[in-house]
């Protein structure tokens, strides 16, 4: 009876000391940041607004991204040289590595997350990966004509475990469905001259993609992909002479709100409206450098966008109920990239060239703190682990 | 007899001209231009993105004045802008002297 009671305490005591130094944790506010130039990421806590580990090993990070796991603990990032890394929020370590190609432009991960899906420059084409080992599930080359490869841009991951994507040097949208993991089918559609990168909707619906080589933006509906891709925004230029573009816009990242999506122009110093309920042009609004992410807050009423190079140390804030720019403002040096905490109130910036990620409060656009990171890119939180196309 | 020195003047200026290679501080910012910015396509190794790979071994069989125009001018009917706006011809054939050898870090 005696030794019961000691043994017990024994255990209880073991229980505490356990408990005392791994406290549970979620991972709903918890983050990474892209450190592109050391192969690093920084682990972020976005309500102590504070970095809280750092991780190095991932190689070339230079314009990586991450999508997570449904239970938002397990990062995936794509490396830009064909790293993809696995990595614990909670443990802070890297779970599992593997090299998947030569040349990578990020990822996504299915709907039931099972799946996780890289896309690739070289060799041009898709892979996809057992989320939980990192196996190699399936492979689809991205051959637009015999013997030639398309590098793949603007993946993303529908309904039914299907990802879209278009083909830079194809000129289409692709749709694969990873149904069957290990033999995903994939429908073909004709998009455009040049498509630089895509996005889905948020609700699942519609995949858009940008294009570079001429003016428009082509869009499929996924609902019923039998009536083809079709071109929205035909013509935005009007035939005047483009500026130059010294960096890619970026399609990914919500940029639908209240109705309306706000785009890129692609050679024009503007953001595009178009009402997502007829996909015309409802709008243009000026802004102050090319758009290179044009992203809304969660909830809609603004939208932010920061700008390619020379102009990559500008931030210009649209509120969409007033249809214009209501705050413009110098953050910092090379805002490369912008995340919003999950309902909004605050936005993170990084600012490549300061060394510093930026903590703003949207409401007030009052500076609340920052964190320093080694010339940082993308910042990705966990809250994305529950939304369609990201 | 002047008027060949005049001559020969003036081409010794025009081929110093072009020779002079940018100071160290400005090779900095050209070194840092093209990792960063020229690295959002071309990637920050060079080793290539959405733009082609630009390590010597790529450019081995490339003209010098054909990529200095490259990246002076830009090619048009491609996404490679010119980037006359942030440098001189000069500067740009400085570039394409680095990338032909090693890129600096």
């Amino acid at each position: 009876m005696k030794t019961l009671r000691a043994l017990t305490l024994i255990l209880a005591a073991a229980l505490l000391a356990a408990c005392g130094s791994t406290p549970l944790r979620g991972t709903g506010d918890l983050g990474l940041v892209i450190e592109r130039a050391s192969g690093h990421v920084t682990l972020v806590d976005t309500t102590a607004r504070q970095a809280y580990a750092r991780i190095g090993g991932l190689g070339d990070l230079s314009h990586a991204s991450a999508v997570y796991s449904r239970d938002g603990r397990y990062a995936f990032v794509f490396g830009r040289d064909g790293g993809l890394t696995k990595i614990d929020l909670l443990e802070a370590r890297i779970v599992k590595r593997v090299m998947q190609s030569g040349n990578a432009i990020g990822g996504s991960i299915s709907q039931d997350g099972r799946i996780v899906v890289a896309q690739n420059y070289t060799p041009g084409g898709i892979k996809a990966f057992d989320a939980e080992t990192l196996e190699l599930l399936a492979e689809v080359p991205a051959e637009y004509a015999p013997g030639k490869f398309s590098k793949v841009v603007g993946l993303a991951d529908a309904p039914g475990n299907k990802f879209a994507y278009a083909l830079f040097d194809g000129g289409e949208i692709r749709v694969t469905d990873f149904s069957n993991p290990r033999q995903p089918t994939t429908q073909r559609f004709p998009a455009g001259n040049q498509p630089y990168d895509g996005l889905v909707t948020p609700d699942g619906r519609y995949f858009l993609a940008g294009l570079f080589g001429e003016d428009g933006v082509a869009l499929l509906d996924l609902w019923q992909p039998e009536k083809g891709a079709r071109k929205i925004l035909e013509n935005y230029g009007r035939g005047q002479e483009k500026l130059p573009v010294f960096k890619m816009p970026h399609l990914r990242g919500w940029s639908v709100a209240q109705g309306k999506a706000y785009l890129p122009a692609i050679g024009r110093h503007e953001v595009l409206v178009v009402d997502v309920a007829t996909w015309k042009e409802v709008g243009r609004i000026p802004v102050r450098g090319q758009p290179v992410f044009v992203m809304a807050r969660p909830d809609g009423h603004q939208v932010w966008v920061n700008f390619a190079f020379p102009d990559n140390g500008k931030m210009d804030v649209i509120d969409t109920l007033a249809g214009k720019v209501v705050h413009a403002f110098e953050p910092g040096k090379g805002i490369l990239h912008m995340e919003f905490a999950p309902r909004g109130e605050t936005v993170w910036l990084s600012a490549r060239d300061d060394n510093k990620v930026l903590i703003y409060d949207t409401q007030r656009f009052t500076k609340l703190g920052e964190i320093a990171a080694d010339n940082p890119s993308g910042i990705f939180f966990t809250a994305r682990a529950a939304r369609i196309g990201f | 007899m002047s008027g060949t020195r005049l001559v020969f003047a003036l081409f010794w200026l025009s081929t110093a001209a072009a020779a002079t290679p940018p100071d160290a501080v400005r090779q900095q910012e050209l070194v840092r231009l093209v990792r960063q910015d020229c690295g959002s396509c071309h990637g920050m190794t060079l080793q290539g993105g959405l733009g082609p790979a630009l390590l010597p071994a790529d450019l081995r069989d490339k003209s010098r004045d054909g990529l200095k125009a490259a990246i002076y001018e830009g090619r048009p009917g491609t996404p490679m802008p010119p980037w006359k706006q942030f440098m001189s011809e000069a500067e740009a054939a400085w570039i394409v002297d680095q990338l032909k050898s090693e890129f600096p870090r």
